[in-house]
């Protein structure tokens, strides 16, 4: 007792009361810092800073590159092309607020394992594959045909979409409305590419085609630049639909 | 004047060379004889042609991307394994005829083999059972059927998600249509596992058969 009032000196019960008070203002988050000082006389006090604008994030993978050429059309390989309407579509989305990530710049070469790192650091809300072809007629939507399945902590890495199926399901059903919005064939479908399959994020591979009429003949080609700029502008006006249906509450 | 001895060696040399050249044309006549011969033991009688029976094909579209249900009347082997690589060369002869809704080179012979072996059970990890021993290896359990295609067929095939995805789902399709048994395909090409068919379709995974064949009125 000698002990505890030469440390506390006559009156323990204050120190005892001040802990008690300290613990309890932790617990319940309180600090104690110090007060914002009190604004001058005549000064109206600042509105508060808008919060920050929800995160929105768009992977654009342009498929192939370097070495892997991809499929021939016509005098053009899909590696270029697909480089090309990558940044095309980059530059759509950047002019409408969207912040964008490209897998590549320019002709190199990346495998479908890298790609996938780079769309899932990126966190992205939207990831597109960007692919072309001679065979078919217009736009060729694809979400992973691997069953939908609950996110785990842990995934495989090669089934690791499937937690994302259902989201990536939407996005496809987003896209093809906006593309048949602006009159553009669509068909939708389901593929195993290896690219999107380890994707931890909305993603789907989109096909571009030439466009047929009757009897298969082409109406719109591959490098016919007024269609090129309807289809990026239709992917553009897609990813913003997109946009106001992710940040609806 | 010859003398003598030379008449006589000029005579028996003059016969040596008649007898060499009659010994001759009967070599000859003898081995188009024997060639006649080796024709006559080649397979005289046709071989038995199996009934023909009906076959559903799976038949891939580009223009819409689906799959278009075909019967086709062929004959068929007994052998199931045999019966897949008759059905599925069948289906690539379709895509290898003008006027293909889904133009794909090689035809019947881009099917080296078509292999049918009991299908993995879910219990058939590292701790389970091995699938000889497992139900599903039964006489009627379910099958992978490991299709074998040929260089030649991956290196023709034109390159592009839908194209390549068709001709796969087809081929998934198409076996589960006549042997349903076979719930699970995998892909080889020349023998060795590959990466894609022709830079899109991934053919290192299993592929489930069932999944392939189109719900009525809907696209894959």
């Amino acid at each position: 007792m000698r002990w505890t009032k030469s440390f506390f000196g006559k009156r323990p019960h204050r120190w005892a009361l001040a802990a008690v008070a300290a613990a309890a203002a932790s617990l319940s988050g309180i600090s104690q810092a110090p007060s914002a000082p009190p604004a001058p006389p005549g000064h109206t006090p600042q509105p508060a800073p808008p919060p920050p604008a929800p995160r929105f994030v768009v992977v654009l993978d342009a498929s192939h590159g370097g070495d892997d050429t991809g499929g021939r059309l016509g005098d053009e390989q899909e590696k270029a092309f697909t480089l090309a309407l990558s940044v095309r579509l980059r530059s759509l989305l950047g002019a409408r607020g969207i912040q964008v990530i490209t897998t590549r710049e320019s002709d190199t070469n990346l495998d479908a394992n890298r790609r996938a790192e780079i769309a899932n650091h990126a966190n992205a809300q939207a990831c597109l594959s960007l692919h072309a072809s001679e065979t078919g007629s217009g736009i060729h939507l694809f979400a992973s045909s691997l069953a939908p399945a609950a996110s785990n902590r842990f995934s495989a890495w090669k089934t690791a979409q499937a937690a994302w199926v259902t989201r990536s399901l939407a996005l496809a059903g987003v896209v093809n409305s906006v593309l048949l919005h602006a009159d553009l064939p669509v068909s939708l479908g389901r593929t195993t590419l290896a690219t999107i399959d380890s994707m931890t994020c909305p993603a789907i591979a989109l096909e571009v085609s030439p466009t047929r009429g009757p009897g298969n003949a082409i109406t719109a080609d591959l490098d016919d630049p007024g269609y090129q700029a309807r289809v990026a502008g239709a992917l553009a006006a897609a990813l913003l639909e997109w946009k106001t249906e992710v940040h609806q509450p | 004047m010859i003398a003598r001895h030379q008449s006589i060696l000029f005579t028996v040399l003059l016969a040596a060379s008649v007898g060499m050249g009659v010994a001759l044309w009967n070599q000859l006549e003898h081995a188009h004889q024997r060639l006649l011969a080796g024709e006559d033991s080649a397979p005289t009688k046709a071989p038995d042609v199996a009934p023909a029976e009906q076959a559903t094909l799976l038949v891939a579209n580009d223009n819409d991307n689906s799959l278009i249900t075909e019967t086709q009347s062929l004959p068929l082997p007994q052998d199931a394994e045999s019966r897949a690589r008759v059905i599925l060369g069948k289906l690539l002869d379709l895509y290898a005829a003008t006027e293909s809704t889904h133009p794909v080179s090689g035809g019947a012979g881009s099917v080296a083999q078509v292999f049918l072996l009991p299908a993995p059970g879910p219990d058939s990890g590292p701790g389970g059972p091995k699938p000889a021993e497992s139900k599903s290896g039964g006489a009627n359990g379910p099958q992978l059927a490991v299709v074998n295609l040929t260089g030649s067929f991956a290196a023709s095939h034109p390159s592009g998600i839908e194209v390549e995805t068709l001709t796969v789902q087809s081929i998934c399709a198409t076996l589960h249509a006549n042997l349903p048994r076979v719930t699970e395909v995998r892909f080889l090409v020349d023998g060795q596992p590959r990466a894609t068919l022709a830079g899109h379709a991934d053919l290192t995974r299993t592929y489930l058969a069932a999944d392939a064949v189109p719900v009525a009125g809907a696209h894959p």
